[in-house]
């Protein structure tokens, strides 16, 4: 049932990804005003599956990639709502959306068997490592992606030429710069905690050792980068395109860390 | 229906020929009073603004509204000094004027919210005083859903017209809110007060001056609550604004980029909106390439706003497509109407005739039984069907012929339903 669910989500999501690509080259807005609740439908559906999937496998931990693309996709979505109450404007799912359907689709294509059988996942505090560092993951992509709209913005006000459709119905400059600072300093306590959770557990599980793991090396410089970001942004103002310089360097780190899976002793869940 | 319309508005006539016919508000029931007293006008409905006056009337089948001569008699002119201003339209063509006019389609700046609240104002008055009956009464309505309508499936409200308001409109894409926001205004022109008093009607708080005359800057800085600063401190006091309005005379570039990378600097890279309208420039436009500094001078504000005119032709074109669209609606909606009134009206008028008569005849007949009583039931009614099926048809296929109205007036007349259903 999960997975009929996240289906149904997937299918909603689509409309997202839809937008984003009519936003981008045409003129149209008729899906622009129904974008939000088509999404919220999508929302909810995303929910039910996520809740149905916890209560089955009893356990909050991700049991496989497809399952944690799924908790990603939805913290993303949580965070898009949240700039749409804030600002009552859909442009920053422009970016988000097809992400969201990405991830999504991806873990609705098919049912993993459940991956991860480590017995170090049975433990609560693994848990809340994840959860922490996900929502830092979509704290960051999230301010990513407004960065990304900042550009177009500042684009379309620099050439002056006034955009017509969905491009013209931006939120104001500030607005979105707001919100994406507002988004990468939710994360960062997150992604903070959710390392410091994740380096207590290794060090009682692996001993010293843990530090040389590839995985937690490009943590800690995506976490070094993140800080960067945030101190730039703090004390020179940083944003505009530097801003998007950094934070997609920021957002590359996540993503080679979150594919470091592959190389990673300490990460390493599926037993052999 | 016969409808005319009779007005001047601001294509037609100069505003002193305006003037001559405003109607003020107070003076508006007796006008109206005065307009359906006249011979033939059944209802009259008066629309007067600063850009148009128009009378609207509707007659009664049958009657000619002469609103020239009312006009005449009203305004105590003479004929050819004013006939020439005047333009009249009837039917058909009286009716797309009014929803032209409530959609704001009609408008000296077409799209402006205002007129439709001017055609309420007339349309409360008119209904005060009794002008209003049922036929404006429904034209006037269908002219509110028609501008509401308009309102919501075109974009014709939307778009600015004035550079001081593209200003404004810009200053919002980058600050969203302009609550808190300072304005700089840099020479003491009439262009820049036009634009701060704009900036301060959307929220902007203060107002800062440079004048190289002191004086002039500090007499600016007062009329707006603000604060005049002296030329010679104007590089250290820009970064303190997020607008800066730049109107001086100077013939060389007042802020260079090494000017506004300072600024940018000081402010924490928060934006900044330049805004030139001084010729020659004052504002270098390698500003405009820093992150964070948007640059517009004049020849963009109003590039800006003429994209916004040819916005508003085509919005104003789909417009105009959905008002001849509902003058055609009205049109079959009202032949339709006033056909299903007399249909009624004439079958009622049958019944009576029926029923009168078994009245009549009961007595002759004497005590029926259930059966006989339902034959003599069943014969008269089919009689009447009968009769009455070619009439009816022919309604209501003339429903939608523009002549219905002469042949519901002679069934009318030879049935003789007049008065009884008639206003409906």
């Amino acid at each position: 049932m999960p997975l009929l669910w996240l289906r149904v989500a997937t299918a909603f999501y689509g409309f997202g990804l839809l937008h984003a690509f009519i936003a981008l080259t045409r003129r149209s807005e008729s899906l622009s005003r129904i974008i939000m609740p088509v999404m919220g439908f999508g929302f909810v559906f995303h929910f039910v599956s996520l809740t149905e999937g916890f209560i089955q496998a009893g356990s909050i931990f991700p049991a496989s990639v497809h399952h944690s693309e799924s908790i990603l996709g939805f913290l993303l979505m949580v965070f898009v709502f949240g700039a749409f109450l804030r600002s009552r404007n859909n442009a920053f799912g422009i970016f988000v959306f097809p992400v969201v359907f990405l991830l999504t689709f991806s873990a609705a294509i098919g049912q993993q068997p459940p991956q991860f059988t480590s017995p170090v996942l049975r433990n609560g505090w693994i848990a809340i490592h994840v959860a922490l560092i996900f929502t830092g993951y979509a704290g960051l992509f999230f301010s990513f992606g407004a960065s990304l709209l900042y550009l177009v913005q500042q684009r379309s006000l620099k050439t002056k030429q006034t955009s017509s459709g969905l491009l013209s119905r931006l939120p104001a400059l500030e607005m979105i710069d707001q919100i994406g600072y507002r988004a990468l300093l939710l994360g960062f306590p997150f992604m903070t905690f959710g390392l410091v959770a994740g380096a207590v557990i290794a060090q009682a599980t692996f001993g010293p050792t843990y530090f040389h793991d590839p995985k937690i090396v490009l943590s800690v410089l995506m976490w070094v980068v993140y800080v960067v970001l945030l101190y730039m942004r703090w004390s020179a103002g940083w944003r505009g395109r530097r801003a998007a310089y950094v934070s997609a360097f920021a957002f590359t780190t996540a993503l080679v860390v979150w594919l470091a899976n592959n190389f990673s002793v300490v990460h390493k869940f599926v037993e052999r | 229906m016969k409808l005319r319309l009779i007005g001047v508005n601001h294509r037609t006539a100069p505003v002193e020929v305006r003037e001559r016919f405003a109607i003020p508000e107070g003076r508006l029931p007796e006008a109206l009073q005065c307009l359906c007293k006249h011979p033939g006008v059944s209802e009259g409905l008066i629309i007067s603004t600063c850009n148009r006056v128009e009378f609207l009337a509707h007659a009664e089948n049958g009657h000619e509204a002469d609103l020239r001569g009312f006009i005449r008699e009203y305004f105590q002119v003479e004929p050819d000094k004013v006939d020439k201003y005047l333009y009249e339209y009837r039917d058909d063509d009286a009716v797309r004027h009014v929803f032209r006019v409530a959609s704001s389609l009609d408008s000296m700046i077409v799209g402006e919210p205002q007129i439709l609240g001017q055609v309420k104002e007339a349309y409360t008055a008119a209904r005060a005083v009794g002008a209003v009956n049922s036929h404006l009464d429904a034209l006037v309505t269908r002219a509110f859903a028609v501008a509401k309508r308009v309102r919501n499936e075109t974009q014709i409200g939307t778009s600015a017209v004035s550079v001081a308001s593209v200003a404004v409109e810009l200053a919002k894409k980058i600050f969203g809110n302009l609550a808190g926001k300072t304005v700089y205004l840099v020479g003491a022109g009439k262009m820049s007060e036009l634009a701060a008093r704009h900036l301060l009607a959307h929220g902007a708080e203060q107002i800062l001056v440079s004048n190289r005359t002191f004086q002039k800057a500090s007499d600016m800085a007062e009329a707006f609550g603000g604060q005049a600063v002296p030329f010679e401190q104007l590089y250290d006091n820009v970064d303190k604004a997020d607008i800066v309005i730049s109107s001086t005379g100077a013939p060389h570039f007042i802020f260079r980029r090494e000017h506004a990378e300072a600024f940018l600097q000081r402010r924490k890279n928060r934006p900044m909106f330049f805004i030139d309208i001084a010729v020659p420039r004052d504002i270098d436009p390698q500003v405009n390439e820093l992150d964070g500094i948007f640059v517009y001078d004049i020849d963009d504000l109003q590039q800006v706003a003429s994209q916004h005119l040819t916005d508003r032709k085509r919005e104003a074109d789909r417009a105009e497509a959905i008002v001849s669209d509902e003058v055609h609606r009205f049109q079959e909606r009202l032949k339709a109407l006033s056909v299903v009134p007399t249909i009624v009206s004439l079958q009622e008028h049958m019944e009576n005739i029926r029923q009168a008569e078994i009245e009549r005849a009961r007595g002759r007949l004497g005590q029926l039984s259930p059966d006989q009583e339902q034959a003599v039931e069943a014969i008269t009614r089919g009689i009447i069907n009968k009769v009455l099926h070619t009439p009816i048809t022919t309604l209501k296929t003339a429903a939608k012929d523009p002549e219905a109205t002469t042949l519901i007036e002679v069934i009318r007349r030879i049935f003789n339903l007049r008065g009884s259903k008639e206003e409906n």
